[in-house]
């Protein structure tokens, strides 16, 4: 660790805080990518809770068969609310938080080509959630038709409560919020880099936020644009989503669907843009086929625009349309195949140290391979017939979610903490929470595979006693509760390691990229000089100028 | 800088994708309507067609406009953009006189699919024309408080952009919804 550099940068402060002058206004008004990034973190931090919480209760309910814990009607608000809150609150503004925080530093730019737009998208993010969450105090309750709020279910007369008028209205918010920040993000990617960033050397996360953001852009609109018509259908009668008048159900399910799938993709692009930097640098080896990653996340982003309607399998679109998306559905495991294969051949032969960011990287690769292989089984039609709806599908998504982004997610958070705060987090706390994750993950959702053949339907509060159900979702409610105990650790570290963690120092992880090359946490003005960018590991050039990555870059 | 010309284009490619949608939706009930209001029976071609050439010539008035601004005449510029405004504002005057019309005759939004799509996608247009007015009456202050120096200005090319946009937009829901009825 070098001395020269104090721990703290006098004008850059880690977190905001109610006692310092000025404090929590500086954070209010800023404009800096940085605070921005800090503030998306601790909110999604706390939606997170929030959504955990949600996902509790719903285990507690169904830990035994007709259990009346909650009601039928808080049940199905609970259900949707922790769906959006997950979705929405969570994964899509971590990542774009860590993006917005990251982008800049990557690429040696002083900030997000757009800060003040970087900020109303932080700001509509905000409010949006306030929105949805101000519905759990209104007479009518909060929204309570599924996160794919579908028509008619969510139209008068099914829905004469204001719940999805609420989901609606937040989500267009955030939603709004969420196209900026693509559109800054693509700007910022394309005319920010530092002189000698080119697009082949840049770090792969900024490849992986570059093609996500290019996914927010075009694909928020459809979702806004079906917003705006569901809006007009419960607030000015019109008629959109209702059969009984004219409309189309089936096309709201395209609606959102043509977003929905995609949106999958944003959720775990940036994830996969995670991992591809964490376990280079815990193997000690560069990237293997640092362009087959890029350009299989190209591959997954156009094709993902193209399978929506394996959703809706269910719906019966006709013999052509079915086999169209499910091959459709089945190529996307083609280019996920790549990078996984990447990932592994980036360990081969590497040598592993298993910190806690390469603990959740290694779990990441194993978790999704398990929610993939069952993705491109229900993207067959016969077996999604038979599984639709049942919680084989709840288990599917949450290995791809969980068991993906969420994994990539805390090995970020393990990675990139040191950057943020100056500090590391404790090595120990975070193995048992790796642990403690593992299991109580797997322990929830694996069975969910067998209840869900089994025929559980989801969505229901509650079930029939029958054989094994109970005991098989009694394990799942137990793994659901060493799941919450994993992630009151995991906030109890961060809480200790802000006051306690070992000063990190600059560059903790001996990694390569450019925002290592900057204090931890970095000045305002992020570099006094960026260094010189002429490989795709810019710090390793500088660490051995005798063999830089790129051999016609040797300046020795 | 090339980055708010940039980040104008992919807002546009974001936008187009939302009317796209729209767009969509009228098409896919079009047809659908075996009683009531349908555009057959109730817009009329030409009235619309008439007020759509003063948006389509403020489209070329915001170029004159900007390529005033590259000779440096800046006298012309707040003329072309005052003509922009003037021509936009006409063209929204015949949206409102539409819309009364056919509220008059109980066509709403609420009445059947016509009425839902036809007023949501000619709405969310005419207020995107709205938000185009209100920036250029904003270059129009501008340009009258001596801001715009030449010969280059990115206000005046990205707002003038989205105006291109705006009145590109209009060219396919008038299309869709008037021709498509009526040839």
């Amino acid at each position: 660790m070098s001395s020269r550099i104090p721990l703290v940068p006098e004008n850059a402060v880690p977190l905001p805080s109610l006692k310092a002058n000025n404090g929590l206004l500086s954070w209010v008004s800023s404009i800096d990518h940085k605070q921005i990034g800090i503030m998306y973190l601790i909110i999604t931090l706390i939606y997170f809770l929030l959504g955990g919480i949600e996902a509790l209760l719903i285990r507690v309910q169904l830990a035994h068969p007709g259990n009346d814990f909650l009601t039928p009607e808080l049940y199905n608000q609970l259900f949707t609310m922790h769906g959006t809150t997950m979705i929405f609150f969570v994964v899509m503004p971590f990542l774009i938080g860590v993006g917005v925080y990251l982008l800049p530093l990557m690429i040696g730019a002083r900030d997000m080509a757009f800060p003040r737009l970087n900020a109303l998208s932080f700001w509509l993010f905000f409010f949006g959630g306030i929105l949805l969450y101000y519905s759990f105090f209104t007479q009518s309750g909060a929204p309570d038709v599924g996160w794919f709020a579908y028509a008619p279910l969510s139209e008068k007369p099914f829905s004469l409560n204001k719940g999805p008028t609420y989901w609606a209205l937040g989500l267009l918010a955030s939603g709004i919020g969420s196209v900026a920040s693509g559109l800054n993000n693509v700007v910022t990617i394309l005319t920010m880099r530092t002189p000698g960033m080119t697009m082949r050397r840049i770090p792969l996360f900024v490849w992986m936020m570059l093609v996500t953001s290019l996914l927010l852009v075009f694909v928020i609109p459809i979702i806004t644009a079906a917003f705006a018509m569901m809006l007009l259908d419960s607030i000015l009668g019109a008629t959109f989503f209702t059969p009984a008048h004219g409309g189309s159900a089936i096309l709201w399910q395209h609606f959102f669907w043509g977003f929905g799938h995609p949106e999958v993709y944003i959720l775990i692009l940036p994830a996969f843009g995670i991992i591809s930097e964490v376990i280079p640098v815990f193997s000690r080896k560069p990237i293997y086929g640092y362009e087959f990653v890029a350009a299989s996340t190209v591959a997954i982003g156009l094709l993902s625009l193209g399978v929506w309607a394996h959703h809706m399998f269910a719906v019966g679109l006709g013999n052509a349309a079915n086999a169209y998306f499910s091959l459709a559905s089945m190529l996307i495991a083609i280019p996920t195949g790549v990078k996984v294969l990447n990932w592994v051949a980036t360990m081969w032969g590497g040598r592993i140290n298993f910190a806690t960011p390469m603990l959740f990287g290694t779990a990441f690769i194993i978790e999704f391979v398990v929610g993939g292989l069952t993705g491109v089984a229900i993207a067959s039609v016969p077996i999604d017939w038979v599984v639709t709806d049942s919680y084989f599908i709840v288990a599917h998504f949450h290995y791809a979610i969980f068991g993906g982004s969420v994994f990539a997610i805390f090995a970020g958070v393990y990675y990139w903490f040191p950057k943020f705060t100056g500090r590391m987090l404790s090595e120990t706390l975070g193995k048992w929470h790796f642990w403690l994750t593992v299991i109580g993950f797997n322990m929830t959702f694996f069975i969910q595979h067998f209840l869900g053949v089994m025929g559980m339907p989801r969505r229901t509060y509650t079930y029939y006693d029958m054989p094994y159900w109970g005991s098989m979702n009694l394990i799942s409610t137990i793994g659901a509760m060493i799941l919450g105990l994993s992630v009151l650790i995991f906030v109890w570290n961060i809480l200790v390691s802000l006051r306690h963690g070992r000063p990190a120092g600059d560059n903790p992880w001996n990694a390569w990229t450019l925002e290592w090359a900057t204090t931890s946490p970095p000045a305002v003005e992020n570099f006094e000089l960026v260094p010189p960018v002429r490989g795709r590991r810019p710090l390793w050039d500088l660490a051995h100028p005798d063999m830089p990555d790129e051999p016609g870059a040797k300046t020795v | 800088m090339a980055n708010n010309r940039m980040l104008v284009g992919f807002f546009i490619a974001s936008e187009s994708i939302f009317f796209l949608m729209l767009i969509l939706a009228y098409v896919n009930f079009h047809g659908s309507v075996t009683d009531g209001p349908t555009a057959v029976n109730s817009l009329n071609p030409v009235v619309t067609g008439i007020f759509s050439l003063f948006l389509f010539a403020s489209s070329f008035t915001i170029w004159l406009a900007g390529k005033s601004l590259r000779n440096k005449n800046h006298f012309m510029l707040k003329v072309w953009i005052l003509a922009t405004i003037v021509l936009g504002a006409v063209f929204i005057f015949g949206q409102g006189l539409e819309w009364s019309g056919l509220l008059d005759k109980n066509i709403t939004i609420s009445r059947n699919v016509f009425g839902t799509t036809f007023f949501t996608l000619t709405g969310f247009h005419g207020f995107h024309v709205c938000v185009g007015l209100i920036m250029l009456s904003l270059l129009l202050g501008l340009a009258l408080a001596g801001d715009f120096k030449g010969p280059k200005s990115d206000a005046v090319e990205c707002i003038s952009l989205y105006w291109h946009f705006v009145d590109g937009v209009w060219v396919v829901v008038f299309s869709v919804i008037y021709l498509w009825a009526f040839l």
